[in-house]
């Protein structure tokens, strides 16, 4: 009985990321469109944009090969897979030690290893300059990311997501200077993961400064919308991630009431919302970099993520 | 055990003289290669079957010196280590057996081939440092013989004379090492040494020597110089062998003789081992990011996996200086579980190259592309030889690297103030260079096998042999399950690590739902088998709704790329435009990148050129001056070829006077 | 010590080396000038913590005076002089910022090793500290030798007086006239910094400092 309760829970957290996650991507850019005194599509849109990919016909280059038509189902699954196992608004969920937060890290490695190939597929321009400056941006972001991982998990003594949230939750966690750090940091490597403003323009077409639209530029139809997908789950992860790990609170754990699992419920969608919120207003004040100030701008992250590793390892009371 | 292993081992050296005989007949290949793969199939059991521990035996024969005897032992770490290697050697064999009809000169190679693998087996069997030493240059010499195997040409040549210098030099290396080891009592016995640690002084000596000795065969950086020539230039079933297993050969000496001849481990050992590790991880990605030859930047690859190797090798010294037993053994495993998969990934992937390069006769990638259409299966096998090198979960690369991770997370309890600043560095130049492998090898299959085809033998290519496709996908498949279920592996290691590290980490089989879990399950696990299950089963369930639900029709047409598909091939994206801006980030300063532009004055109609620069400072600071030197020194030592008689008598008689001298002022 | 106190000074400490990095990173002359300011406003929080939980009220004047003159009056005014000299969208790099930053950890490295070594008994909150403002003494000076324009030298020179600033509080604070007598040698510096680089302006059309270098005697 209690096997089956689990596996609930963990079904609803599957879907549950699976609707939240284009709504998410919706809210963002409804708030940024109110920002720019735009009145914006509406909230729901990019699911009627899925709606209408999924029915479209694909049209394939003549030469793309069956690895490209396997992928965006790859990317879709493996990003999925790791949207379900962050905690969101109940910890300790049936599958979670399935992929600790290295894992998790290298489960969407492998999603972008698998697009940027997809990139490489038809042999056009657009698609290799993407896929090579995704891997430019990655080669510098992974390991950012893997630094604050360190110094996450250096402080909660476990990689595993649920522990971390927990105790992150707990009172002995206090305010520190390796969390500062590793939060910021954190904040730069999901803006350059999610191809957001400063580093990357998920708006543009046709620039020579996009990357990750310029990798998926030959897809359409369902393949598309599968890529899509991908890149709002993808988002909703990066918010989770830093809502779980920064942000704990409200999480209800494996042994909580029912009622005090609505109470996560809502605390998460608070998060996420204000997270959103957040990204919005930042993309609307910033201006879009060039390409080659990008890696100074997530070296400066994985410098800050490097000090807060060495801080942990110096001193326990960092 | 040990004599069985013996007389493989002597079945596979009187097979050398067989493959003499019957090179230029048709049986010769089939012979030469099915009976390597069946000797190789043997000792690899012999491996699994010792690698309890259980049958430790030792063999004595009366060869080598007269009062020392050979002796062969087999233990855990030698077990393992014959693991790695004979499934490496049966999957090339297997591979050669239909490859090797490609091979335009057989008879520069079947007679060395068995003799390569006999010596790196005696090597691993060898229990005393005269018989390790010999069977040690064996194997070098046998597998120079391979490099040069197409002589005639100019680059190979100086390929095997860089390789046989750099050979000579690590082995004289580990002579001192074992000379140091042996100590005043002049026992050479590996169980004598054991009894009988150095100094502490001496013992750091030796810890150098080896790191010389063995990097030098491994290819850490800055001894790695011989390695990207000579692996790419023999045939690519032994190019194979001697990046996917030879290098594992080289990292077992060095274990042998750091973790168990040398005695306890002072605290700073761990330091230069995890430095030149983690340099060389990251120099010998980059290196590789750099290459245009596709077994060049696998042989660059090799030098960055070994330095990942190394880096838990360091890890495991300093946890065993600190006696953290458990957290060394986890380090340990990390390496050696590395050292399997890497032997694993990369003969699939060298495999997969001269595949490539059988059918089209050509290593430059820039000159290659769209192999996927006219190599399916070899573009399979290959792509999960990639992902699995790239240590993306669920190959079995990333298992070995989590675990290094894992390693790396318990090690703030060390007490050393270097290592605590040594060790966060060493882990951010971990990820750094996972993440840089992974794209060096989206670059490589993105240019060759996907893409356009760039030339005509890319256009006219196909398919290889269906036995040499079945021994890669045998390795992609053993690729798979490590990554899936390495409990398995892990406690198999277990009673190697027992005996490096005097500890062992916890028995992972019998943890729910095959997890891995290396410390805690609070702490962390993972699960590469459900990891694969989800996402094989949610791209399954959703490619099947979305065909049923949705759309499932597909339309060809001409490349869209915003309206402006270019017409030829050549204008595609090329290796090094992939590579340009990682270049620009990491190689600027490093390899002092630069990039010259020349554009034509205006209403002229010569071509635009540009021109990207790239030095080694390896080769220029370390190789360049040293060659300059040795250049020198030769030349002026040469008068000493055109003496008297009289003054070689007195050169000669000084030389013996002095040693007598010294013998004299010895305390 | 309380335990929330004392992380929060962790934390404005440890906020000073990070805008201590910012300063490093940012290489556009009006963009470092803010920073600069918002590295003061951290110091006069830290300080104001410090007087807070030390219940030292002389600490306090400390913070007004870096409030006063670092956090507002000096950007202000070195805000005018870039604007005046028409310098003010320069960008000013020797060395490139990723190995800059790269230079910088390592130094932080250095100092927390050092001084955690070197106190080891000291209070822990006044040694990490110590060490923190050692690493902004340090990041101050590699500030003043990776730029070349007298401007950002001049803010690499301040926000190592920050890091002294800092240092000294974390000791339980120094003597109100040391501190008082120091802000008004910085604030004098500044000024005769200002009118220095506006000489060097006139003289010779830059203020680069390489171009400066041409004029010297002794190289010939």
């Amino acid at each position: 009985m209690a096997l089956i309760h689990e596996f609930i829970f963990q079904g609803a957290q599957m879907l549950l990321v699976l609707a939240l996650a284009p709504l998410l991507t919706g809210f963002v850019r409804k708030v940024k469109a109110r920002l720019m005194r735009r009145r914006g599509p509406s909230l729901i849109q990019p699911y009627r944009d899925l709606a209408r990919l999924l029915r479209k016909d694909v049209v394939l280059a003549s030469n793309a090969s069956w690895l490209f038509r396997a992928i965006p189902y790859l990317v879709f699954a493996g990003t999925w897979v790791a949207a379900s196992l962050v905690p969101t608004f109940r910890s300790g969920l049936l599958f979670s030690w399935t992929a600790d937060l290295i894992a998790l890290i290298a489960l969407l490695g492998s999603a972008r290893f698998f697009l940027a190939l997809a990139g490489m597929d038809t042999g056009t321009g657009f698609g290799g300059i993407g896929a090579s400056r995704e891997m430019m941006i990655a080669s510098l972001a992974e390991p950012a990311m893997m630094m604050i991982v360190f110094a996450v998990a250096l402080i909660a003594g476990s990689t595993q997501l649920s522990t971390m949230a927990a105790f992150m939750n707990s009172p002995e966690v206090g305010l520190r200077v390796s969390l500062g750090l590793g939060l910021l940091a954190l904040i730069v490597v999901a803006i350059a993961e999610n191809a957001r403003i400063p580093v990357d323009n998920p708006a543009t077409h046709l620039e020579l400064t996009m990357v990750h639209e310029a990798m998926i530029l030959e897809y359409s139809g369902r393949h598309l919308a599968l890529v899509e997908f991908a890149s709002f789950l993808k988002l909703l992860l990066y918010v989770s991630l830093i809502a779980c790990l920064f942000a704990p609170w409200g999480i209800s754990t494996a042994t909580a009431e029912p009622a005090l699992v609505a109470v996560g419920i809502a605390a998460y969608a608070g998060k996420i919302a204000i997270g959103g919120f957040l990204l919005a207003v930042f993309e609307t004040a910033i201006a879009k970099m060039r390409v080659f100030r990008v890696p100074q701008f997530l070296g400066a992250a994985l410098m800050l993520a490097l000090l807060a590793t060495l801080l942990r390892f110096v001193s326990r009371s960092f | 055990m040990v004599t069985d292993a013996l007389i493989a081992v002597a079945a596979l050296l009187l097979l050398a003289p067989a493959g003499i005989v019957l090179a230029s007949s048709p049986i010769g290949r089939p012979t030469v290669y099915g009976a390597s793969l069946a000797l190789a199939l043997l000792l690899a059991t012999v491996g699994i079957v010792s690698l309890s521990g259980q049958h430790n035996s030792n063999v004595t024969l009366p060869l080598g010196l007269p009062w020392l005897g050979a002796h062969f032992r087999i233990d855990a770490l030698s077990a393992f280590f014959l693991i790695v290697i004979n499934l490496g050697a049966a999957a090339a064999s297997l591979f050669a057996f239909g490859y090797g009809r490609h091979e335009e000169f057989p008879g520069r190679v079947l007679p060395f081939y068995p003799a390569y693998l006999a010596g790196m087996n005696l090597v691993l069997l060898a229990a005393d440092a005269f018989s390790f030493l010999t069977a040690w240059e064996f194997m070098s010499l046998s597998s120079w013989a391979l490099v040069i195997a197409h002589h005639h040409l100019r680059d190979i040549l100086r390929a095997g004379y860089v390789y046989l210098l750099m050979a000579s030099f690590g082995t004289l290396a580990l002579l001192f090492a074992f000379g140091l080891l042996a100590g005043t009592s002049g026992d050479y016995a590996f169980a004598a040494m054991r009894t009988a640690p150095p100094n502490a002084g001496f013992a750091a000596l030796v810890l150098i020597l080896a790191l010389v000795g063995a990097g030098s065969k491994a290819g850490l950086v800055p001894l790695h110089a011989w390695l990207p020539l000579a692996h790419p230039a023999a045939p690519s079933q032994v190019s194979a062998l001697m990046s996917g297993v030879m290098t594992k050969v080289a990292i077992y000496g060095f274990i042998r003789i750091v973790f168990d001849l040398v005695g306890p481990p002072a605290w700073w050992w761990s330091m230069p081992v995890l430095l030149v590790g983690a340099i060389t991880a990251v120099m010998g990605v980059l290196y590789a990011l750099m290459q245009r030859d596709l077994k060049r930047v696998l042989a660059y690859s090799t030098i960055e996996n070994i330095g990942i190797v190394f880096v838990a090798l360091g890890l495991a010294l300093a946890f065993k200086a600190n006696a953290m037993n458990l957290a060394a053994a986890l380090a340990m495993t990390a390496a050696l579980l590395h050292v399997l998969n890497h032997s694993l990934f990369k003969t699939l992937l060298f495999c997969g190259a001269g595949a490539v390069l059988a059918s089209t006769g050509e290593r430059n990638i820039e000159r290659l592309g769209g192999l996927i259409h006219r190599m399916p299966r070899t573009a399979f096998v290959f792509l999960i030889g990639c992902v699995a090198i790239s240590a993306l979960p669920p190959f079995n690369g990333f298992v070995s690297e989590w675990l290094a991770f894992q390693a790396i997370l318990v090690s703030p309890q060390l007490s050393s103030w270097g290592l605590k600043l040594m060790i966060p560095a060493a882990g951010a130049l971990l990820a750094l260079s996972a993440a840089l492998a992974g794209a060096c090898f989206v670059r490589v299959y993105g240019v060759t096998f996907l893409s356009r085809p760039r030339s005509e033998a890319a256009r006219n290519a196909h398919e290889v042999e269906g036995v040499s496709i079945v021994a890669m996908g045998l390795l992609a498949v053993a690729c798979l399950i490590l990554g899936i279920i390495p409990g398995f592996a892990i406690d198999a290691l277990a009673t190697t690590t027992q005996l490096l590290t005097g500890g062992r980490m916890p028995a992972q089989v019998g943890v729910a739902w095959l997890s891995i879990v290396p410390i805690a399950e609070g702490r962390s696990s993972y699960n590469g088998l459900l990891v694969f299950v989800f996402i094989a089963v949610s791209a399954m369930i959703c490619a099947f709704a979305i065909h049923r639900l949705a759309s499932d029709k597909i339309r060809r047409s001409a490349i869209w790329d915003c309206g402006f598909p270019d017409a030829s091939p050549m204008a595609q994206y090329s290796g090094s435009s992939f590579a340009q801006p990682i270049r620009r980030v990491f190689c600027t300063l490093m390899f002092r990148a630069r990039e010259i532009g020349e554009m034509p004055p205006p209403n002229s109609t010569s071509p635009a050129r540009f021109t990207a620069i790239v030095y080694d400072p390896i080769w220029d600071t370390l190789y360049a001056p040293l060659v300059q030197f040795i250049s020198f020194s030769a030349e002026k030592l040469n008068a000493l070829q055109f003496l008297t008689i009289r003054r070689y008598l007195s050169l000669v008689f000084a030389a013996l006077v002095l040693l007598l001298l010294v013998l004299a002022a010895w305390p | 010590m309380h335990g929330l106190s004392f992380d929060i000074a962790h934390l404005l400490a440890g906020s000073l080396v990070v805008v201590s990095f910012l300063e490093l990173y940012q290489d556009r002359l009006l963009a470092l000038i803010h920073i600069y300011a918002v590295h003061a406003l951290v110091l006069t929080l830290s300080v104001a913590w410090q007087a807070f939980i030390h219940d030292a009220p002389h600490l306090y004047i400390t913070a007004l005076i870096a409030l006063a003159f670092k956090a507002v009056a000096i950007p202000i005014g070195l805000r005018r002089i870039i604007i005046r000299l028409g310098i003010h969208r320069e960008i000013d790099n020797v060395v490139g910022v990723g190995l800059a930053m790269l230079t910088g950890i390592g130094l932080v490295a250095l100092s927390m090793v050092v001084m955690l070594r070197v106190t080891a008994e000291a209070d822990p909150l006044a040694r990490e500290d110590l060490a923190f403002a050692l690493s902004v003494v340090l990041l101050g000076l590699l500030m003043m030798v990776t730029r070349r324009n007298a401007v950002s030298q001049v803010i690499g020179f301040m926000s190592l007086e920050n890091g002294l600033v800092l240092a000294a509080t974390g000791a339980k604070g120094m003597p109100l006239v040391v501190e008082i007598s120091v802000a008004f040698s910085v604030l004098i510096a500044f000024i005769v910094i200002g009118i220095f680089l506006f000489r060097i302006r006139e003289r010779f059309d830059t203020v680069d400092i390489q171009a400066l270098d041409r004029f010297r005697g002794e190289r010939r």
